[in-house]
């Protein structure tokens, strides 16, 4: 019975949170007394998962997934864990993952427990914490069931090296082709995303016009950041959708969430809670995000904001 | 074309999270349950389908009495008929078979859901609910239009959007995007007197189990108060943020 994760890649190499789902599923197989399996797809880099623990990794190279397609990548997921009797499935909560790992647990009348924030701390019932009302708490849940997959979240676990040699495998798939069909695809090029991100520079209504979204991009920038902003903003259309973050947003997860010009309304806060560090930035001494940060500014965004990117980028000057 | 709008009844966003019997249930006390926000774009884009296209619109839930209250919003907003499986939404597993179960039965050639509903984060009950169907799924779902049975979707991906052609049957996980805020509907007095005399019928459930259960939940530790800093001294928040976070 061994544990099996699907480890995502994009233009051929591992998403760093391959990394950490790694390190997760092979000290989740070590609790086990098992082995870990990671499943690719059509990645040339594999070498490196054998640094967190991953023993053997599965080639899938196949035309017909030169492009997402959450059908036809669930179907890989199937077919792998059922060749290799996996019991376990282990999978990221990027969107692809999230998407997919539904299809994967119908097909294998599977438990799914995601938003998963630590190892089991009970192997039978497979128990574990995980997050609940969009961050505003957490619960311990349970499952009995045969297979069962744990959807991780982002950035809750870390990394664990492991150094162990690869052995690799090709694996061949039998596909059918789906009748959805991917037209177009846009993608913000150049800029790094949110879900990837360790750094996310986010703005409010606090910055008063999308002519000043300069100063919080600058910032992203220096800090290699990616950039979001809250519900209001998104809905006067100062910045695309796909920048808003909170509890009817896009979650997020990363190492340092610095907030400009932002009140810190509840529905932000639960869907940034689980970010590690908390900067805010803010005019009003009495804005509640103060509450929910571990650092922060009272002054000006207009003289605050590109003050820190000067320093910062003297900063990185001096630490590169 | 019959649609079916999958409507989570879940406390509103500004709810206090509290829990009770030794922290094993959700406290109710004083909460306000609403629709869950990524429904209400579907169910709103579900009306535009009715207007335009005349599509039927059922609503459905999978919920206690205590629910019905959503469900007669709903149909305040323009549902034609409401549909309750009598039972305690336990988990994702045993909802998405419940519905599946329905529209075993009861086919609709696109089935609306929400990419997640904000109480207990599933995003789980239309994937599974494609899967056990096998049906075509599309979620994060933040545009549809439908014409002459072709569908045309875009996706919100991590870093930017995708956009997909299908066709019906089909279930999407819906969110924010497939209208806009602005356009979302609130029922007026008209509709409300009018969702008195539409049908809401009661079923009971199909014989399923849930597959997970929760233990307990916990609220987070109460946070350190913030660290303020001058805002003459950058220096220092740099040398904190280096040295004691370690995310420099
Ligand atoms: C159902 C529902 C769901 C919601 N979901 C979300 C969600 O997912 N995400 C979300 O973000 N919101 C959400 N909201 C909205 C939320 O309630 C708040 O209205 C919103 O977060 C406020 O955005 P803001 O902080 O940008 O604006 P404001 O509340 O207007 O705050 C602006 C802040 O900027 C500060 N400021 C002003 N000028 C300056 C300056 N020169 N320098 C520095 N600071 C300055 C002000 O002091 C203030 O604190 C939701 C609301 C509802 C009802
Ligand atoms: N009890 C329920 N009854 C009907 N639909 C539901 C129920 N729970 C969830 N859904 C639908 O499934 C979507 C995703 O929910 P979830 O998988 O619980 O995050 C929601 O937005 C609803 O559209």
């Amino acid at each position: 019975m061994a544990v099996i994760t699907y480890i995502e890649s994009s233009n051929g190499k591992i998403k760093k949170s391959g990394f950490e789902l790694a390190s997760y599923a092979s000290e989740l197989a070590k609790q086990m007394n098992s082995s870990a399996i990671a499943v690719t797809i059509n990645c040339s880099n594999i070498k490196e998962i054998g640094k967190y623990g991953i023993e053997k990794v599965l080639k899938i190279n196949n035309d017909l997934l030169n492009e997402f397609n959450a059908k036809l990548y669930s179907d890989v997921i199937v077919q792998a864990s059922n060749n290799f009797d996996c019991n376990r499935i282990v999978l990221s909560s990027s969107s692809d993952s999230k998407y997919l790992a539904p299809l994967v647990a119908a097909k294998l009348e599977a438990s799914y427990l995601n938003n998963v924030i630590s190892l089991p701390s009970n192997l039978n019932p497979l128990t574990v914490k995980r997050t609940a009302f969009t961050n505003k708490a957490f619960s311990d849940c349970c499952s009995s069931s045969a297979k069962i997959i744990i959807g991780l979240s982002n950035n809750s676990f870390g990394l664990v090296e492991n150094s162990v040699s690869v052995i690799e495998e090709d694996f061949k798939v039998n596909l059918v082709n789906s009748n959805l069909s991917v037209k177009s695809t846009e993608k913000s090029s150049g800029k790094v995303s949110i879900a990837d991100a360790d750094i996310v520079v986010s703005a409010g209504r606090g910055m008063k016009g999308p002519e000043n979204w300069n100063l919080i991009e600058d910032l992203a920038n220096t800090l290699g950041a990616a950039t979001a902003c809250s519900k209001p903003v998104s809905d006067m259309g100062w910045r695309p959708h796909s920048e808003h973050v909170g509890q009817t947003g896009k979650p997020v997860a990363t190492n340092l969430y610095i907030a400009i010009g932002i009140s810190g309304a509840i529905q932000h806060l639960a869907g940034i809670n689980s970010s590690k560090i908390k900067v805010v930035i803010n005019n009003d001494p009495e804005a509640p995000f103060f509450k929910a940060a571990d650092y922060g500014i009272v002054g000006d965004a207009f003289e605050v904001v590109p003050k820190l990117n000067e320093k910062l980028k003297e900063f990185k000057l001096q630490n590169s | 074309m019959k649609i079916l709008v999958c409507i989570s009844h879940v406390p509103d966003t500004t709810s206090k999270i509290n829990f009770v019997e030794s922290d094993t249930k959700f406290d109710v006390q004083g909460v306000q349950f609403v629709i869950n926000p990524n429904d209400e774009f579907g169910l709103t884009r579900a009306m535009w389908l009715k207007e335009n296209q005349g599509a039927l619109v059922d609503v459905i839930n999978v919920g206690l009495q205590t629910s019905e209250s959503t469900l007669r919003k709903a149909l305040a907003i323009g549902a034609d008929r409401a549909i309750r499986i009598n039972a305690e939404p336990t988990d994702g597993y045993f909802v998405a078979k419940q519905i599946a179960e329905f529209v075993k039965e009861n086919p609709y050639d696109l089935i609306i859901a929400g990419r997640e509903s904000i109480d207990y984060n599933g995003a789980m009950v239309p994937g599974l609910i494609a899967g056990f169907l096998d049906i075509d799924y599309v979620t994060n779902c933040t545009k549809l239009d439908i014409e002459n049975g072709k569908v045309i979707l875009d996706r919100e991906i991590d870093g930017g959007k995708e956009t997909l052609s299908g066709s019906l049957p089909l279930i999407i996980g819906g969110q924010k995007g497939l209208v806009e805020e602005n356009d979302l509907r609130i029922p007026n007095m008209r509709g409300i007197m009018q969702a008195r005399q539409k049908p809401l019928d009661t079923l009971e459930p199909f014989n399923f189990s849930p597959n997970t259960s929760t233990l307990k939940f916990h609220k987070p530790e109460p946070k350190q108060a913030v660290k303020l800093i001058d805002a003459d001294n950058l220096d220092e928040l740099i040398n904190l943020l280096q040295n004691e976070a370690k995310v420099l």
